[in-house]
């Protein structure tokens, strides 16, 4: 393994993470090569330097705060939610349907009897047979319009 | 025996609660420790850190287990925290270059949680915390996309493939990014790692 090969596999050795092939082979490479096995010594070393650099704690009311945000965060409903039917509007459906359901019956009650439907049948022909409609014959039977001659006779008035 | 990750996730979708709760608790102090070291504020990164959370929780009807749940979780965490750093680079350069350099009020906070009880001395206390500076500013000098690469790598433990996957590449060139990465550190570190050679 040259040392620019080495260079690639440097953090992996440090870290411990090559596969057992490879780092047989940069170990066989560190004894042969000073100038690696200082640089790997030198990263060994700046790994530890950097666990020198101190942790913070989140603040107390760092829980509080991302809880309340959570809380404030408004429930989140599916596209389809609004098939979800709410009290309210199952009631009002409900009643609704009981309205159309009483009003059908109502129509129903009002409906024709057999006796009706009979003498309409019967009228019916007369109704239909335009001639007898048309003959106005039988009017000029009717008493003829009186003419107001006397508008004061309080008797014309009584005769009508 | 404790519930994977990915199994809080499910039960998380199915509505418990209590299941994001544990989420929460697992990882909080990776989260807003990755999100500290690469943003340098550390109220912006528990800003940041509640942001991915609320992600997570707002993504759990959709979520489905094609990946590491920490993959999916740094890949939220590190693209808000690019875009975070960004953003910072660009307020930044508008600020006058003649601005007095001020203190860091961050370095307060590592001091104060790790270094007062260690130390027997001043003198020791001094040279910790020069040596603590000098790391802290050199991973800080990194390229960001480098930076993410070795905190995802040095101090969350991921492996190739995974970080992979959070920055978008494929696992040859994280490789090469690594190595640049710590190639720049070991340089810039030269004297204190020549000094823990020794």
């Amino acid at each position: 393994m040259s040392c620019s090969r080495m260079e690639g596999k440097i953090l992996g050795f440090v870290d411990g993470r090559l596969k057992e092939g490879e780092r047989l082979e940069m170990e066989k490479h560190l004894l042969a090569c000073g100038a690696c096995q200082l640089r790997v010594n030198e990263f060994r070393s700046l790994n530890v330097l950097l666990d020198e650099l101190p942790m913070i704690e989140p603040s107390g009311a760092f829980d509080i705060r991302v809880r309340a945000r959570v809380a404030a965060e408004p429930a989140k409903q599916s596209w389809w939610a609004w098939m979800t039917p709410s009290p309210r509007a199952a009631l009002a459906a409900s009643m609704l349907l009981l309205a159309t359901v009483w009003i059908g019956s109502q129509k129903l009650d009002n409906s024709l009897s057999a006796g009706d439907i009979d003498n309409i049948n019967q009228n019916l022909p007369v109704l239909e047979n335009f001639d007898v409609i048309s003959d106005f014959g039988p009017l000029s039977d009717l008493p003829q319009p009186v003419q107001p001659d006397e508008p004061g006779d309080p008797n014309q008035s009584q005769q009508l | 025996m404790a519930r994977s990750d990915v199994q809080l996730m499910l039960d998380v979708k199915a509505g418990d609660e209590q299941s994001f709760a544990l989420l929460l608790h697992r990882y909080r102090s990776p989260l807003v420790n990755f999100l500290y070291r690469m943003v340098r504020n550390r109220e912006q990164a528990e800003d940041l850190a509640q942001e991915v959370f609320l992600r997570v929780y707002r993504a759990r009807e959709d979520y489905v287990p094609s990946a590491k749940f920490t993959t999916w979780l740094f890949r939220i965490a590190t693209n808000l925290a690019l875009n975070s750093v960004r953003d910072n680079r660009y307020q930044r350069m508008e600020i006058s270059l003649d601005a007095p350099v001020t203190v860091d009020a961050e370095d307060g906070d590592e001091r104060a949680l790790d270094i007062a009880e260690k130390s027997p001395n001043i003198e020791q206390h001094l040279v910790e915390d020069a040596r603590r500076k000098m790391i802290r500013h050199a991973i800080d000098k990194l390229p960001e996309k480098q930076r993410a690469a070795v905190l995802l790598h040095k101090y969350q433990e991921l492996d190739y493939g995974e970080i992979s996957k959070i920055l978008e590449c494929s696992e040859s060139a994280l490789k090469s990014l690594l190595f640049r990465a710590y190639e720049t550190l070991r340089v810039e570190l030269a004297p204190l790692v020549a000094a823990q050679g020794r």
